[in-house]
């Protein structure tokens, strides 16, 4: 036993419960207090499940989606996104962005897990599901697309990961290729979940699909650069000069991600102010309701504020960017509220005119499904917590790709080229210009 | 019978617009093969081109087909209806609708004359539409349109309530029963009436004005036909831009014109089957 324990350490750099033991007592009763309020949520879902759902949910009939879909989108938006960033480095090649790689895909994994988590409370039946999403498929579902392509999403990355710390880069790099795919198709399809409801002017049409990818590649780089800085304040070894650089060019990325999504917020405002359908939604976010959410939340948390802030940081002050792109997930998390509820507040009879449905219609979530959604977020920070520690920190000497050609700098810790009729020694020589 | 007093010529026609007589004919002349409705002079419910049942040889008219028979179908004549709910009662009791659900409601429209304040009903069911948005997003097929009837049912035990059907009817008709770890929705009481041989749905019967009234599309000799089927007054469906091609058709009911419909048959408004 203990043999193989020893061999898996080496291996994957797994340290198991011994790494945990060692944590300060902070760090644990922090890990503590998340399994708390993880146990809390569930314990308090599975009330709500056995009382049963339209007891205690503040869903309705007319907004039947609430705060648990808007967690569920959240974290499988976060999700793709960490597939997607950490893509860009090893499964394209791109080599500033290598070092990221394991968390990335380790976080990706606990950000579906936790949205599994979070959705399992939200659908009445989710045990039918299992049974009959594959004996009775309607293929004209973008639900059933979505649901199915998410499920072998998470197969892929959970295999890419196997790989990946076993440091097979050729297979790790191919199953993270078909998970970006499959990904990418399966968060497309739930923007068109929202997107072909008719009825539903506030989603309708092809804007979703195409907001949601790049929406998710923000996210995924927001949320690599959180846990990342988080795991500098945990552990400051972890940073390297290849990490620092990998995080400079996240940082980039993310910020041209921000003003992207900046856009398509302005234009989606801009045309719903216009808009005899939506102008009764668009006024309810800038001036209505909700409009705490819309301009605190949505647009200064979850992008001016970090927009600035990653500018300013220059992507080599860590705790400025720690700060700013942790107050992006909060930010992040009302701009998926401000496209779930928002897009049900109209009746479909508005238009007729009638007495009952002139007037949008209200949702407050309600105590239970706070805490079901808390339940799916607090397993993903535990998570989180845990696999810092018994992973080291994601750290081992080499767990990304390296190039043809290429090796590691052992000055640096980068990924250099060798020329021809290069020795490693001239080639340093050449890229840290001492000659 | 007393009916409230509504100024019914007066009243707006929220439906298509007319289409005059040479449209109709450019419109046939595309060669379109029309399965759905084409009413009052008034383009209706559109099915898909390219069907095999074509526009009749002469030219000037052509043969509908429904997609199913019976086609069920539902006339609500908007005028007739005084807000009684007696068709609310009488579907919560058929099909044991729990208290915080419905599957029929009746909604409510005023306007304010220059006089006076007017009034109007409008019953909302589920449209058992032939492009159903509903059957397409289940991911579980738990939703499904029956074959032969074109009535949108439900298998509850596929039912994984996911509510997406919900967010896709563009009618608001679904709701989820705790009772039936399901959706429930009209069934046009498939399951409660029309299966064990009645004719006519709980409501269409419970109606004391003949607001509803409930037959088969596909029967030229049934009250849903004729009143569609008729020129003299106009048609309409709800919310016709979605093209979900629904199958409950409004009109305002005049008497007079319903009278020269039937063609001087005596038309009792208290059973629209008996007709
Ligand atoms: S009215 Fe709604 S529930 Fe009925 S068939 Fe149409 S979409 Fe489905
Ligand atoms: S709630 Fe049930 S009927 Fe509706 S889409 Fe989901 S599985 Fe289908």
């Amino acid at each position: 036993m203990t043999g193989s324990m020893v061999n898996i350490s080496k291996r994957w750099g797994y340290h198991g419960l011994d790494a945990l033991k060692k944590a300060s007592p902070g760090y644990l009763m922090l890990m503590g207090a998340f399994a708390l309020l993880a146990l809390a949520g569930v314990s308090v879902g599975l009330h709500g499940m056995i009382t049963g759902y339209h007891h205690v949910y503040g869903v309705s009939r007319e907004i039947s989606w609430g705060i648990l879909i808007s967690a569920y989108v959240f974290c499988v938006v976060t999700s793709t996104g960490l597939c997607i960033i950490s893509s860009i480095g090893h499964v394209f090649g791109g080599e500033a962005f290598m070092p990221i790689a394991k968390r990335a895909v380790f976080m990706s994994i606990i950000f579906m897990l936790g949205g599994f988590c979070i959705i399992f409370f939200d659908i009445e039946n989710p045990f039918r599901m299992a049974i009959y999403n594959v004996i009775s498929p309607n293929l004209s579902s973008n639900m059933w697309w979505m649901g199915t392509l998410y499920g072998a999403y998470l197969v892929f990355m959970i295999i890419e990961y196997y790989f990946l710390l076993e440091q097979n880069h050729s297979l790790s790099r191919l199953m993270g290729f078909f998970g970006l795919v499959v990904g990418i198709a399966a968060h497309s399809n739930l923007g068109a979940v929202f997107g072909m409801l008719h009825g539903r002017p506030f989603w309708y049409g092809p804007y979703l699909p195409i907001y949601f990818i790049f929406s998710a590649a923000m996210s995924g780089g927001c949320a690599i650069m959180f846990v990342s800085t988080l795991a500098w304040k945990i552990n400051p070894e972890i940073m390297n000069q290849r990490m620092e650089r990998a995080i400079k060019a996240i940082c980039q990325v993310t910020i041209f991600l921000i003003s992207t999504i900046m856009f398509f917020t302005i234009w989606k405002i801009v045309t719903g102010m216009v808009s005899h359908d939506k102008s009764l939604v668009i006024m309810a976010l800038v001036t209505g309701d909700y409009a705490i959410n819309f301009w605190c939340f949505e647009i200064f948390l979850g992008m001016v504020l970090p927009l600035f802030l990653l500018v300013r940081s220059r992507g080599n002050n860590f705790n400025m960017i720690m700060w700013a792109t942790g107050l992006m997930m909060v930010g992040i998390f009302f701009m998926r509220y401000d496209i779930v509820i928002p897009g049900q507040m109209i009746s479909v009879y508005h238009s007729l005119g009638v007495e009952e449905a002139l007037d949008i219609i209200k949702y407050t979530p309600s105590f239970h499904e706070i805490m079901a959604a808390l339940f799916g977020l607090s397993v993903i920070c535990f998570a989180y917590f845990a696999g810092e520690k018994m992973l080291n920190g994601h750290q081992l000497e080499k767990h990304e790709i390296v190039p043809e050609g290429g090796y590691i700098c052992p000055g640096c810790g980068a990924i250099h080229f060798m020329e021809e009729g290069e020795t490693e020694e001239d080639a340093m020589k050449r890229h840290h210009k001492i000659w | 019978m007393n009916f409230p007093k509504i100024d019914l010529n007066k009243l707006k026609n929220e439906g298509t617009e007319s289409v005059t007589v040479k449209e109709r004919r450019n419109f046939l002349k595309l060669g379109f093969a029309i399965t759905g409705v084409y009413a009052s002079g008034k383009i209706l419910s559109l099915s898909s081109v390219l069907n095999d049942v074509a526009y009749a040889s002469g030219g000037t008219d052509f043969v509908e087909k429904y997609p199913y028979n019976p086609h069920y179908s539902m006339v609500i004549r908007q005028s007739l209806c005084i807000d009684c709910e007696k068709c609310v009662e009488a579907c919560n009791k058929t099909n044991h609708v729990p208290e915080y659900g419905y599957r029929t409601r009746i909604l409510t429209r005023k306007y304010q004359g220059q006089l006076d304040k007017k009034v109007e009903f409008i019953p909302v069911l589920c449209n058992h539409c032939n492009d159903a948005p509903c059957v397409r997003a289940c991911p579980t097929k738990a939703t499904y349109k029956d074959p032969v009837t074109g009535i949108v049912r439900m298998e509850s035990k596929k039912c994984i309530g996911c509510k997406t059907c919900m967010l896709a009817c563009p009618y608001d008709a679904r709701y989820f029963s705790a009772e039936r770890h399901a959706i429930d929705k009209c069934d046009f009481c498939w399951e409660e009436r029309l299966s064990k041989g009645e004719t006519q749905t709980g409501c269409s019967s419970a109606c004391p004005t003949g607001a509803r009234t409930f037959g088969n599309l596909t029967d030229p000799e049934n009250i849903v036909f004729k009143l569609v089927h008729q020129s003299e007054e106009s048609v309409w469906v709800l919310r016709p831009e979605d093209g979900t091609k629904p199958n409950i058709f409004y009109m305002k009911g005049n008497m007079v014109s319903v009278d020269n419909i039937l063609k001087g048959q005596k038309f009792i408004y208290s059973d629209p089957a008996k007709s």
